[in-house]
């Protein structure tokens, strides 16, 4: 039926290579997330509690990466920024594009979080004595990690499928790298096949991880 | 001792409290009648300083609630509130969340609030539920760990508001118990209450609060048997 | 190419137009894929939801795998692919389908999310009224289940709308490659992707807050 032969052995000898480019895209997918979560909630705060100008640059920053494609993010960190002269690595291309992404996703998903812890909880804490900034790390913030513990671990899944534009932009994570072998030996299919498996395999060990954590952190 | 004078409160063009004169001695238990919005509840946020006032003065053992330099959250110490929606922190357990201020707050250390924690559960009878979330305890039993999370700071004055008003009929009596117990213990109390059964029989003087006036206080036979005020009487024949 | 068309002269009149082409393209593979990947979605998730066991060991891990593999991968796998079995398709079918079947594994869960919604209470009364199982399907689970994920739906369409940027990576000139091919000629980075942010973001904003809004109207 196939008039195709499969050629494999190419693809094996550079799994290591492959797998090497992988731990790339966790490193830039896991780093993008932090910076995410950090500025996420930045946004989010400031969304919920400050008004005038701070208020409309987070707005404008969660709508923008909500509302335009993941690439085009990285074109305008990649050409975007040279036409101001700022030339960015393929690396640092990636990483702000993902961390652009991510935090607008990720603030949506805080001020969600933030709204469904009821005020009454701040009141009930202000009145034991807590200073505000007790009453948000120990009664607020951990009802909202809650909340929004599964929406971050989705988010990272979107930051590793994500983090594969780099190929776009030069940048040599896993499939970066697996196009550069792929059209040096014209085993196209066979890479990326290998790749897809790679990247499921990833995904589905964050999922698990997540699971698994999850039973632990909450049991409430 | 807590002591208020000509205390108005607004929200926004809303006058709500109509300067208010109280004082409440130690030992003593006050409970606070009237319609909803009368300004009652409001009152009690003005007492430990979660809502601001626009005139007058709250005192609490001479330090002024209001004053600028107030450590407000020492202050509140002092002063353990129960709300009508019990606000157990449902991401601890029962005695995590009587332990946590006296470990955060006061900086004891973690056994010694453990122990307080378990201490005040037990006194509020939820000894057995030390370890369950509030989840899966029932709206009196969360308003009872609310009672212990409150006593846990050992607090010299306690403020009730509308202790019982979001609790299913059945489930009201036993937090009503644990607060005739508080009582009997000799604990000053303040409860604006619903329940004209516990401000006759517990407290040893009521005020009835009607549209953001303290219209009259007095001890419960004479508001209940013998009320100066039309309002009250008003009132009293409504609800009974 | 015309002598009078110099290189890396300014943006001209006519790459305007050729913009506005690409958008439409961008348009049409979107609407087509999003079409389709919401009948073939809607099918898939009533197949979960009916078949239980059967469609739980075949049919999810399957959709699942699409959701697991970045879509840039599953794009090249696909037009590769597609040879080999003697199937000669161009970058926009080859795009159609990988996009349609993406679709279609987001929509799945959507649509399995919409019937679950309903409750059996309801649809007990439904047939207790004596409606047939296709009738209870068509006027209580479709308009009621329908309502109740109609957001989340549009959040999976305008994803898709956004990804379809991913196709360029077949040659299909859609408006960020487009965008890439003007960029390179024209050097004018900046002009050139901020029209292309604007049309994407022109789309999606007002029907993402349409969507919200409506969420909103029909939580109360």
């Amino acid at each position: 039926m196939f008039d195709y032969n499969f050629h494999w052995r190419p693809v094996m000898k550079s799994l290591p290579d492959l797998l090497e480019a992988a731990s790339l895209t966790l490193q830039v997918a896991v780093l993008a997330m932090v910076l995410g979560i950090v500025f996420g909630l930045c946004l989010a705060l400031a969304r919920l509690h400050l008004r005038g100008t701070v208020y409309w640059f987070a707005t404008a920053w969660v709508e923008l990466a909500r509302n335009t494609p993941a690439l085009f993010q990285l074109f305008f960190f990649g050409f975007g920024l040279g036409a101001f002269g700022l030339h960015l690595s393929p690396y640092l291309i990636v990483l702000a594009g993902l961390t652009f992404n991510c935090a607008g996703y990720l603030a949506e998903n805080f001020r969600g979080g933030f709204k469904a812890v009821p005020e009454t909880q701040i009141r009930a804490s202000r009145s034991l004595g807590m200073t505000p900034w007790q009453a948000y790390s120990r009664v607020v913030i951990p009802q909202v990690f809650r909340i929004v513990y599964h929406p971050i671990t989705n988010q990272m899944v979107w930051a590793v499928l994500m983090s594969s534009l780099g190929m776009l932009v030069g940048f040599r994570e896993l499939s970066g790298e697996t196009q550069f072998f792929a059209s040096r030996t014209f085993r196209i299919f066979e890479y990326f096949a290998v790749t897809a498996v790679i990247y499921y395999a990833i995904v589905k060990v964050i999922l698990l991880s997540s699971r698994l954590m999850a039973a632990r952190l909450f049991r409430y | 001792m807590i002591s208020i004078r000509d205390l108005h409160k607004y929200f926004g063009a809303l006058h709500v409290l109509k300067g208010i004169d109280l004082d409440v001695q130690k030992g003593e238990v006050l409970s606070v009648i009237g319609a909803s919005g009368s300004g009652k509840s409001t009152l009690l946020y003005c007492i430990n300083g979660l809502e601001a006032i626009q005139d007058g003065a709250v005192t609490v053992d001479g330090t002024d609630v209001h004053a600028k330099g107030t450590d407000i959250n020492k202050l509140r110490q002092k002063l353990g509130m129960v709300f009508q929606q019990w606000n157990s922190f449902p991401h601890l357990t029962a005695l995590e969340n009587v332990a946590l201020a006296p470990r955060i707050v006061k900086g004891k250390s973690k056994a010694e609030a453990r122990e307080i924690a378990a201490k005040q559960l037990q006194h509020v009878g939820l000894g057995e539920k030390l370890d369950v979330y509030p989840g899966a305890l029932s709206g009196g039993q969360q308003q009872r760990l609310a009672i212990a999370r409150a006593l846990a700071m050992e607090p010299e004055y306690m403020l009730f508001d509308e202790a019982t008003s979001a609790l299913d009929p059945e489930l009201v009596g036993e937090v009503l118990d644990t607060m005739r117990l508080l009582a009997d213990e000799g604990m000053t109390m303040i409860c604006v209450t619903h329940e004209m059964g516990f401000a006759r029989d517990v407290s040893d003087r009521v005020a009835f609060f009607h549209q953001g006036v303290m219209e009259e206080i007095g001890p419960p036979a004479q508001i209940f048997g013998d009320a100066r005020s039309e309002h009250t009487r008003k009132f009293l024949a409504n609800v009974r | 190419m015309e002598p009078t068309l110099k290189f890396f002269s300014g943006f001209a009149p006519n790459d305007l137009w050729f913009m506005g082409e690409a958008a439409l393209r961008t348009l049409w593979i979107s609407v087509l894929s999003i079409s389709l990947g919401t009948v073939l979605g809607t099918l898939f998730g009533w197949m979960l939801y009916e078949g239980r066991r059967a469609a739980t060991l075949t049919l999810a891990p399957v959709l699942d795998v699409f959701r697991s593999v970045p879509l840039i991968i599953q794009l090249v796998l696909f037009y590769n692919f597609a040879p080999i079995v003697g199937l000669n398709l161009d970058p926009f079918a080859s795009g159609t389908v990988i996009l349609t079947v993406y679709t279609a594994a987001l929509v799945a869960n959507v649509a399995r999310g919409g019937i679950e919604a309903v409750g059996a209470p309801m649809r007990r009364a439904a047939r207790s009224l004596g409606l047939s199982y296709w009738q209870d399907l068509r006027h209580v689970v479709l308009p009621i289940g329908g309502r109740a994920v109609f957001p989340s739906w549009v959040g999976v369409a305008l994803g898709v709308m956004k990804d379809s940027a991913l196709v360029s990576v077949l040659g299909y000139v859609e408006l960020l490659k487009a965008s890439q091919i003007l960029i390179t000629r024209t050097q004018e980075p900046f002009l050139i992707l901020a029209l292309a942010g604007a049309f994407y973001f022109a789309l999606s904003y007002p029907v993402s807050r349409y969507a919200t809004h409506l969420e909103n109207r029909w939580a109360q």
